[in-house]
């Protein structure tokens, strides 16, 4: 057995950091592209924490309607997929909704902002739609995956 | 276009067929128009509310383009029936800003068709937020002939007799006009309920300041949205009702001698992309048209604004 000479050893460490460095870089890669989608991400998602408490209180109640979310589905792709994308991934005209930020929030937080939009941001109103249509929206929201994308 | 006033009866004749013309080539010219739009950006669906004649405080998406076509039919006393109808071109500049522009004309039935003057109008949301009554600031400049008999809204002493001069003579009154309203809207339990003042001041001849109302109530036929896409849902069905009048000038204020219209609406949003309205008006008073009959069909592109600017190097 021969020993392998010391340039090819640092040359296949370098290779093993690199390739170990390769996922956090195409995090921070992804990041940055998710930032130039949309850069006004974090005033948005800063919004869902202005909703009074009484609206973040609210309860779905369509919760526990089975076609609630198949609905909702309907009408995200039918209002709200042009801005967030098919599978709410975001693009440059309004922010990803798998965010933690997102997922994390009350139902009664998404349904406050889905009524009040966030006009300055370009995001608006949807009190057009019956209150029912909104609850339902809220409910396929909170089915997403927040670690991905969900097909509907 | 406009010929010599020495000659006006030949004058007329020629513009008649000029415009009957231009008239043939824009409905080529619009559907060309709807051919490139299909082709450049994507259709997009909203829930749209069924009035003509009044606002409610909902704005264009931003960056979408919404493609309008809307005719009146009425009936006239001591005149000719006419049809007259408009095609709009609304545009969301940013979710508080909405920015519209009409193209009017006209036709008197034994008499002529004319193309009857443009508007540019502006909506603006004054509050970020839902609230309780939700206000909108309308400005709108208009620039049409005393022929124009769209009807889009009623004002001052607006009565049917002045619909009834003829199209030679009517055509030759020439309006600008500054046109203000105040939007007043809200919706609960799946009613919308809107009211709008108006107050318009025709800018040629030292007229006074005109004013008219509209108020209408709507509401979708059904409140949650099906889980399969159809045609036929009743979530797809907004009806509702709307009435509109004029309310005299700055120096006769009132109901003397005005005219006023209650009119059903209904709104068909469909899911392949165009929503149609169809709306019968019956006049309240003598001063009215007796039948005023309106249908209009829309559609929404979005992605309007995205388009352009990538035509001038925009962002992807």
């Amino acid at each position: 057995m021969t020993a392998r000479p010391a340039s090819i050893r640092i040359l296949h460490i370098a290779l093993l950091v690199a390739l170990a460095g390769c996922p956090v870089l195409g995090q921070k890669e992804k990041k940055e592209k998710e930032d130039a989608y949309f850069p006004g991400k974090k005033d948005v998602y800063a919004e869902l924490s202005k909703a009074p408490r009484k609206a973040t209180a609210r309860r779905n109640p369509l919760e526990r309607d089975p076609e609630a979310v198949a609905a909702g589905a309907k009408l995200f792709d039918l209002h709200c997929a042009e801005c967030h994308g098919d599978m709410a991934e975001g693009t440059h005209k309004g922010p990803s909704l798998h965010a933690s930020e997102v997922q994390q929030a009350t139902p009664g937080t998404l349904f406050w902002i889905l009524t009040n939009g966030v006009v300055r941001r370009g995001m608006p109103v949807w009190s057009k739609l019956p209150e029912p249509q909104r609850w339902q929206l809220v409910s396929y929201l909170k089915s997403l995956d927040s670690a991905g994308a969900t097909s509907h | 276009m406009r010929l010599s006033c020495n000659w006006p009866e030949l004058g007329s004749r020629l513009e008649t067929n000029m415009l009957d013309s231009v008239m043939k080539n824009g409905k080529f010219a619009f559907r060309l128009l709807l051919l490139g739009l299909a082709a450049f950006v994507a259709p997009a669906r909203s829930q749209e509310n069924p009035y003509i004649v009044t606002y409610d405080h909902y704005l264009e998406e931003p960056g979408n383009l919404e493609v309008e076509y809307f005719s009146t039919f009425g009936t006239q006393r001591g005149g000719n029936d006419f049809h007259a109808y408009w095609m709009e071109f609304e545009y969301g500049a940013t979710a508080w800003w909405t920015t519209e522009a009409y193209f009017d004309g006209q036709t008197t039935f034994n008499d002529s068709t004319l193309f009857t003057g443009f508007r540019w109008e502006n909506r603006f949301r004054l509050l970020q937020r839902e609230h309780f009554i939700n206000p909108v600031l309308y400005l709108e400049y208009e620039q049409t002939s005393g022929a124009d008999k769209i009807l889009k809204e009623v004002e001052g002493h607006d009565v049917e007799a002045d619909y009834a001069i003829p199209n030679a003579i009517a055509r030759k009154e020439h309006d600008h006009e500054l046109e203000s309203k105040l939007l007043l809207s809200k919706t609960f339990s799946g009613w919308n309920i809107a009211e709008n003042t108006i107050a318009t001041k025709n800018l040629t001849g030292g007229n006074p300041w005109e004013f008219g109302y509209a108020i209408g109530a709507s509401r979708p036929l059904a409140l949650k949205a099906s889980a399969k896409r159809c045609s036929f849902c009743p979530e797809n069905f907004i009806a509702g009702i709307e009435m509109y009048g004029g309310l005299g000038d700055r120096y006769t204020f009132g109901l003397h001698d005005t005219s006023h219209y209650l009119a059903p609406v209904a709104a068909w949003n469909l899911p392949s992309d165009w929503t149609l309205r169809l709306s019968p008006g019956f006049g309240l008073n003598d001063n009215s048209h007796r039948f005023l009959l309106r249908w209009g069909v829309s559609r929404e592109f979005s992605g309007f604004g995205s388009a352009v600017s990538r035509l001038f190097g925009g962002r992807r």
